[in-house]
C-alpha cells in the first residue's frame, strides 16, 4: 500500500509544533498502525532524521501507552488502540494525520507524546482500597454476586490511555474517573470509603484542569474498552450521596 | 566467591515459617529512618514499593513508562495460581510445591519454591482485599480453572485479563502509598548504573528520560523488579521497552547472573505474518483447555492448505493429526509449555505445518463449540478470540486459530538466596529480574504469583533482617562514587551518540534477535552456540562502530534509550550463549540436540547438571567465572519428566 503521512511534529512542549507529510510506499495491509510508524521512522533514521516519538508499550492493546489522534479520532477509525489497529483498516493511497491527545491536562511532551501523569494524580487521591498487605480475610468469606463481580469487572478493564479525555469537546475524565469509582463502590471491599473516594477524585480532577461532564457520551464510543456510560451515572450518584451528607472534602 | 543460598534449616514446610520467626525485626519507629529505592513497579516492584511504603520505610520508586500502571505485568492473560482448594480436586500447598518443582524440570531451589506455594494462598486474599474482580461463581465464591501443565483446577482469573487487574491492585496500593507521602514516584526514568559504597549497594544513578538529566539516589537498600530479558530476541511477547539494562548493569557491579540460558517459548503465540513485525502477541495458554492441537497428518494435505487450495475446516477428521493429544495422552492438549513448543516445532519441521509461512499449527475449537456452544466458549474467551480477529482479519469461531511458539519468559535473572538478595550486599532482585522459582521452565499462572509472592509477602520481611544490623547514617549523593557512576554513565551516552554510524539501532537489534533465534532458541546444539559467540562478538563490535544514534541527550531520545539498551543485550546475548553452551544437557526450556532420550524427549543429566550456574562478571571482552550453587532435592524425588 501507498500512504501519505500528515504527523504532528514537535521538539518539545515550549516550541511551535506543525504537520509534516511523509511518503511510504510499502506499507503490508497486516502492518499494525505502530509497526508502519516503526517502518517510517526506520526510514527517518537511516536519512539521519529524528525519529517520531510515540507511546507505545505493549502492543497488545491493553498497557494503554499508545495515544494518537488518527485522522481525528483517538485511536483511529475502530474502537481499539492504535496498537490494534492494523493498515488494512484504510485503502492503498489514503492520506493520513496523525496528532497527539488535545487536552489542557494533557500537555505536549515531543511529537505524539502526551503528559498522562494527571491520571495517576487522580488515582493517588483515593482509587483504591485502603488495606495493608497481609492479614486480610480469607477470598472467600465475603461472598460477591456474580452479576455484581461481572459488572465491577466490566469497570476495571479500562487501560488509562486517555482517549475518552481526547475525544471529549470539555476534555472531561469522567469516563476514566466514573470506571474506577464504580468498580469498587460495587465491592463489598471498597464500599466503607466509596463516598470520600468519588469526592476526592473528582476534586483531583477539577485540579488537573479538565472539564466538566456534559453527557455527549464521545468517551464511550471512543473508548477501547467500551467503558459504558452507566459508569458516569454511577459517579454521579456516588458524588451527590457524599456531598448530601456533605463531608465537604 | 562461594555461593550461600541461606536457605533455613528444618523441614520443608517449616523452613519459612521459623526463618520469618529467625531474621531481626527494625522496630517501626526506626524504619522511618531507612531509604528503599525500587527499580521497576510491575506486579514485583509495585506491590514491594506499596509494603515497605506501609511498614513505615521512605520509598523512591523508578519505572521508564509514563506510569507505574502500565508496567508489561499488565499483558499476563491467563491467571494466578493459589493452592486454596477451593475445588476440592486435591490440590494442597505440597501438590503445587511439588508440580512447580517438576515443571521446572529440577532446576529450581526447594525452598524458595515451597515458600512460593505457602504464601500464594495469601496472595488471592490481599488482591480480593483489594478490589480485584476475579471472576466467581454464581454462588458468589471465587471461580478457578485449570492451566497448562497442572492437573487440578488451582488458577484464579479474572477473564484474559489476569494481568492488568492484578497489577491495577498492586499499582492502587502503590497510589495510596503515595498519596501518603511514603513513596516518591519517578516514572519516565531508566536506571543506568548501582552505586556501591563500602561494598554495599547504597543507590542508583538515572537518566530523566524527558530531559536527559542524569541523577543520582541514595538508599540504604536497592531493590531491583525490572523484569526479563526476553527481548534480547528481538522478536518475543514481551513489551518493547522491556530490558536488562538495570539488572545487566547491577551484574556488572558484582551481581552474579544465573541460569541465563534458561528461556521460556510460549506455544501459543500468533504466527509471524511478515518482516516487519516488531513483537509477537500471545493468545492465552488457557485457551488449551478446550483448544484441540492440530496439523494435517500428510505433508501433501499441509501443503495445499499453505497454498490456499485446501481449507482447514475441509480437512477430515482421519486426516488430521492430533499430535499432543496423541503423544501425551494423559496430559494431551495441556501439557508444559516446552513440550508443546517443541513439538509444535517438530511437527513443521516435517513440513506439515500451516499459514503461508508453514510455521503455524492449528488451535482448534470446532469442539468445544459443539460440546458446550458459542456463548460458553464466548464467555470464557471472547476477548481473545476477538483479539485474535483483530490481529489476523479471521474468524476464530468458525475457522480454527494458527498459533506458534514465540519467546515468551526467562527463567534466568540475578542470583539470589533465600531473602531475594544479589551477591551484591543490599541489592535486592524479585520477580522475573531474579532466577530463583521457576528452574529451568516456568508453568502457566506462575509468573504472577511469584511476583506478588516476592513483592507482598516475602521482600518486607527479608530486606528487614539486613536493614536492623545496618546503621542509619545516609550517603550523599555528592559521595565520589555516585559522582563516578554519573561520569561513567555520561561517558557511555557521549560515546554512543558520538559515533554517528551508518545502521540503525533496530537494525543492530534484529541482527542480534535472528542469532539468539537460530543458534539460541528452541533448541540449541553445541556447533550453533560456538558459532553464535563469534557473530555476536562481531555484531558487537559492529554496534560500537557504526550505531547512529541520532538527536542528543537532553531531551526525549527515543534512539538513545533503545541504544543504550541494545548495548547491554549484545553483552548479555553473548553470556546467554556461553551458558547453553556449558549446559549439556537438555532441561526444560533449554533444549540441547545432544541430550535426547530416544523418542526424541528432554534428557536430563541430572549427576552433572543440578546446579544454578551463577556468572561472575570479570571486566569488559573478559570471559566470565562460572560459579556453581549445587541443588540438593530432599522432598521431591528426581525422575524423568514425563507426560504420557
Amino acid at each position: 500500500m501507498k500512504i501519505t503521512l500528515k504527523v504532528w511534529r514537535q521538539k518539545n512542549g515550549k516550541e511551535k509544533g506543525a504537520l509534516a507529510t511523509y511518503q511510504l510506499d510499502d506499507i503490508s495491509p497486516d502492518m499494525s498502525f505502530l509497526e508502519m510508524f516503526d517502518v517510517l521512522n526506520e526510514q527517518l533514521s537511516r536519512k539521519g532524521e529524528e525519529p517520531i516519538a510515540f507511546d507505545h508499550d505493549c502492543r497488545e492493546g491493553i498497557c494503554g501507552a499508545c495515544s494518537m489522534y488518527v485522522n481525528g479520532k483517538p485511536h483511529g477509525p475502530k474502537q481499539t488502540t492504535t496498537c490494534q489497529l492494523h493498515m488494512r483498516s484504510f485503502k492503498d493511497g489514503d492520506t493520513i494525520v496523525v496528532e497527539p491527545w488535545r487536552a489542557q491536562a494533557f500537555p505536549v511532551v515531543k511529537d505524539l507524546v502526551v503528559d498522562r501523569s494527571a491520571f495517576d494524580r487522580i488515582i493517588s487521591s483515593g482509587g483504591y482500597v485502603s488495606v495493608n498487605t497481609g492479614g486480610v480475610p480469607d477470598a472467600n468469606e465475603i461472598p460477591i454476586p456474580k452479576k455484581i463481580a461481572d459488572e465491577a469487572f466490566d469497570a476495571a478493564t479500562c487501560i488509562g490511555c486517555g482517549a475518552c479525555v481526547a475525544a471529549c469537546k470539555n476534555a472531561s475524565a469522567m469516563l476514566f474517573v466514573s470506571a474506577k469509582v464504580s468498580q469498587l463502590a460495587m465491592l463489598p471491599q471498597g464500599k466503607v470509603e466509596s463516598k470520600t473516594r468519588a469526592e476526592r477524585m473528582v476534586a483531583q480532577m477539577d485540579e488537573e484542569g479538565f472539564g466538566a461532564c456534559t453527557n455527549t457520551g464521545a468517551c464511550s464510543i471512543e473508548c477501547p474498552k467500551g467503558i459504558s456510560l452507566e459508569n458516569i451515572a454511577r459517579l454521579n450518584r456516588e458524588y451527590f450521596g457524599a456531598k448530601a451528607k456533605s463531608d465537604n472534602l | 566467591m562461594k555461593l550461600d543460598s541461606k536457605i533455613p534449616e528444618g523441614p520443608i514446610g517449616e523452613k519459612w515459617s521459623k526463618h520469618k520467626f529467625n531474621i531481626k525485626l527494625v522496630n517501626p519507629a526506626n524504619k522511618r529512618k531507612y531509604d528503599i529505592i525500587v527499580v521497576g513497579t510491575g506486579l514485583a516492584g509495585a506491590s514491594a514499593a506499596a509494603s515497605f511504603g506501609e511498614l513505615g520505610y521512605n520509598v523512591k520508586a523508578f519505572c521508564f513508562q509514563d506510569s507505574p500502571r502500565r508496567a508489561h505485568s499488565i499483558a499476563a492473560q491467563g491467571g494466578i495460581n493459589a493452592a486454596k482448594n477451593y475445588q476440592n480436586d486435591g490440590d494442597s500447598v505440597f501438590r503445587l510445591f511439588y508440580d512447580t518443582v517438576k515443571g521446572g524440570d529440577y532446576r529450581s531451589r526447594e525452598a524458595n519454591v515451597h515458600r512460593l506455594a505457602e504464601v500464594s494462598v495469601d496472595i488471592i486474599d490481599q488482591c480480593v482485599a483489594q478490589g480485584v474482580p476475579f471472576a466467581r461463581e454464581y454462588g458468589g465464591l471465587l471461580s478457578n480453572r485449570s492451566f497448562g501443565g497442572a492437573q487440578v483446577s488451582r488458577t484464579f482469573y479474572a477473564r484474559g485479563q489476569t494481568g492488568q487487574q492484578l497489577l491495577l491492585g498492586a499499582y492502587s496500593a502503590l497510589s495510596r502509598q503515595i498519596d501518603n507521602g511514603k513513596v516518591k514516584m519517578y516514572t519516565r526514568s531508566e536506571m543506568l548504573d548501582l552505586v556501591m559504597v563500602d561494598g554495599k549497594a547504597r543507590g542508583i544513578v538515572t537518566r530523566d528520560l524527558i530531559t536527559g538529566k542524569i541523577e543520582s539516589h541514595s538508599a540504604h537498600a536497592v531493590v531491583l523488579a525490572s523484569g526479563g530479558y526476553g527481548n534480547v530476541f528481538y522478536l518475543s511477547t514481551n513489551a518493547m521497552g522491556s530490558n536488562a539494562t538495570a539488572a545487566w548493569r547491577a551484574h556488572k557491579k558484582g551481581a552474579y547472573f544465573a541460569n541465563p540460558c534458561f528461556t521460556q517459548i510460549h506455544p501459543t503465540c500468533i504466527p509471524v505474518s511478515g518482516d516487519h513485525q516488531s513483537k509477537l502477541t500471545l493468545m492465552s495458554e488457557s485457551l488449551r483447555n478446550d483448544g484441540r492441537v492440530w496439523v494435517p497428518k500428510e505433508q501433501s494435505d499441509a501443503e495445499k492448505i499453505r497454498k490456499g487450495e485446501l481449507k482447514a475446516t475441509d480437512l477430515p477428521e482421519e486426516k488430521r493429526d492430533y499430535y499432543l493429544e496423541r503423544r501425551y495422552p494423559a496430559f494431551g492438549n495441556l501439557v508444559p509449555r516446552d513440550v508443546a513448543s517443541r513439538n509444535a516445532k517438530n511437527v513443521c519441521d516435517e513440513g506439515r505445518g500451516v499459514a503461508k509461512t508453514g510455521l503455524a499449527v492449528y488451535l482448534d475449537f470446532a469442539d468445544a463449540i459443539k460440546r458446550d456452544g458459542k456463548d460458553t466458549i464466548a464467555s470464557k474467551y471472547g476477548n481473545l478470540f476477538d483479539m485474535y480477529q483483530q490481529i489476523t482479519g479471521e474468524n476464530p469461531y468458525e475457522m480454527p486459530m494458527k498459533i506458534y511458539p514465540a519467546v515468551h519468559y526467562t527463567m534466568g535473572g540475578l542470583w539470589v538466596d533465600y531473602n531475594l538478595m544479589t551477591t551484591v550486599d543490599g541489592l535486592y532482585a524479585l520477580g522475573e529480574c531474579n532466577f530463583s522459582d521457576h528452574g529451568a521452565n516456568r508453568l502457566g499462572a506462575s509468573a504472577l504469583m511469584q511476583g506478588l509472592a516476592d513483592g507482598y509477602f516475602v521482600i518486607p520481611y527479608t530486606i528487614g533482617d539486613y536493614l536492623a544490623k545496618m546503621p542509619y547514617d545516609k550517603v550523599s549523593t555528592d559521595h565520589e562514587a555516585f559522582k563516578k557512576a554519573e561520569a561513567d554513565v555520561t561517558e557511555k551516552i557521549n560515546t554512543l551518540l558520538s559515533i554517528k554510524g551508518t545502521r540503525t539501532v533496530d537494525d543492530f537489534h534484529k541482527a542480534l534477535g535472528h542469532i539468539m533465534w537460530e543458534y539460541c532458541g528452541m533448541s540449541r546444539n553445541e556447533e550453533g552456540l560456538k558459532k553464535a559467540k563469534v557473530e555476536i562478538q562481531k555484531l558487537r563490535k559492529e554496534f560500537w562502530e557504526d550505531v547512529n544514534v541520532i538527536g542528543g541527550n537532553d531531551e526525549l531520545n527515543i534512539s538513545l534509550e533503545k541504544a543504550n539498551r541494545v548495548a547491554d543485550f549484545l553483552e548479555l546475548g553473548e553470556l546467554m550463549v556461553d551458558d547453553a553452551l556449558y549446559r549439556s544437557e537438555s532441561c526444560g526450556g533449554h533444549f540441547r540436540e545432544e541430550s535426547q532420550t530416544d523418542e526424541g524427549e528432554a534428557k536430563r543429566k541430572d549427576d552433572e547438571f543440578s546446579f544454578v550456574s551463577a556468572w561472575e562478571y570479570n571486566g569488559p571482552e573478559t570471559p566470565e567465572t562460572l560459579n556453581k550453587e549445587d541443588l540438593v532435592f530432599e522432598n521431591v524425588k528426581l525422575t524423568q519428566r514425563s507426560y504420557k
